[in-house]
């Protein structure tokens, strides 16, 4: 049994000044309305159009992935970073705003040892379950509704993380 | 008519790669928000069960945006399915096949083995397992991780964020230990 040390507080004050370098920040300063929020919802059908075509929502891609037996799953990721990495670099480059006229901004991300830890972990999951969180939205909306459980579990599991934030080593 | 009979075939990945990529300049030019999903299942704690908890003490409302996305994704997924429904069942590797039939998996007609993935098995060990045991990995490890593979292994590598290359890492490592070892392990137990 390995010891687990507990994170000081000056290193989960560092992880709270650091929270804008959580995914899916929301860097606009101007408030979006219900109306404008639409658009997300929008993009969001169009993704999860994409994720089940693609077929990467199917426990089996994630099963051949794994087992090295099928180049899927690393064409759609590796083709997806490339895509965004070009497109990032032109928004830099060209300094292209936001259709309200903001500055794009990125906050960066910081190392902290919960990527290794927590991303291991996740990895556990993603085998077993077949699934990210965005799949997971998907397959309920495919009609796989006894995910409804493992979209609940996965909530737990996140909350349980708040709770533990402190006591866990980052 | 022929368009619709191509929409509706399994897309190749390097169809469904870039639109995915291109998720990440939409989201950024349509309001400044950065791409990532996991963040939606904090946003629920926070709204829903925040329990005093300093991690879900924030302003969830401004983070919103998420839960329309989210909420979108389980439309879209109902649209690909129901309406641009795929003609032919889904073909898997022969190799997987042949190593998940040894696991004792026998339906591979749909998207997910119907031997785990159904409603009577929510009160077995298989539902707890693969939902419950599984989903709180998930739920703790992205969070733990400070993302997923949508914020960390997408966002953050199209962003060259090492941290983003080292979680991406052990969502590797962790996936590859899970099949080769705990799975198999897991089947048997619930064979």
């Amino acid at each position: 049994m390995t010891t687990i040390k507990n994170s000081s507080a000056a290193e989960i004050e560092l992880l709270d000044k650091n929270e804008d370098s959580y995914d899916g920040t929301n860097q606009q300063s101007r408030t979006e309305s219900f109306i404008g929020n639409l658009k997300y919802l929008i993009v969001g059908v169009f993704f999860g159009i994409v994720f089940v075509k693609a077929e990467i929502v199917s426990w089996f891609r994630i099963q051949e992935m794994f087992r090295l037996d099928s180049f899927h799953m690393y064409g759609v990721i590796g083709s997806a970073v490339a895509v965004g990495l070009i497109s990032l670099q032109i928004i830099k480059r060209f300094k292209i705003k936001t259709i309200s006229g903001e500055e794009v901004s990125i906050p960066p991300k910081h190392f902290n040892k919960g990527q290794i830890y927590g991303g291991f972990l996740f990895g556990l999951g993603w085998a077993i379950t077949g699934a990210c969180p965005g799949p997971l939205f998907a397959q309920i909306g495919s009609g796989f509704l006894v995910v409804i459980i493992t979209l609940l579990s996965a909530i737990a599991g996140t909350w349980t993380y708040g709770l533990l934030r402190s006591r866990l080593p980052h | 008519m022929e368009i619709f009979e191509l929409i509706r075939k399994p897309w190749p990945w390097y169809i469904a790669g870039p639109l995915i990529g291109f998720t990440v300049p939409i989201l950024l030019l349509l309001g400044n928000k950065s791409f990532g999903i996991s963040s939606s299942l904090r946003h629920i704690c926070a709204a829903v069960i925040p329990a005093n908890i300093s991690f879900f003490k924030y302003d969830w409302k401004k983070e919103a945006w998420n839960l329309f996305f989210v909420a979108g994704i389980t439309l879209g997924g109902f649209v690909a399915t129901y309406l641009l429904t795929n003609p032919d069942s889904l073909i898997v590797a022969e190799s997987t096949k042949a190593s998940l039939t040894q696991l004792g998996i026998t339906d591979f007609s749909g998207l997910m083995p119907a031997d785990i993935f159904s409603v009577e098995n929510i009160l077995s060990l298989k539902g707890l397992i693969f939902f419950v045991f599984g989903g709180f990995l998930v739920g703790f490890g992205t969070r733990y991780a400070g993302g997923c593979t949508s914020g960390h292994a997408i966002m953050g590598l199209a962003n060259l964020q090492w941290p983003s290359l080292v979680a991406t890492i052990f969502f590797m490592v962790g996936g590859f230990f899970s099949t080769w070892i705990l799975l198999p392990w897991l089947l048997n137990l619930v064979r």
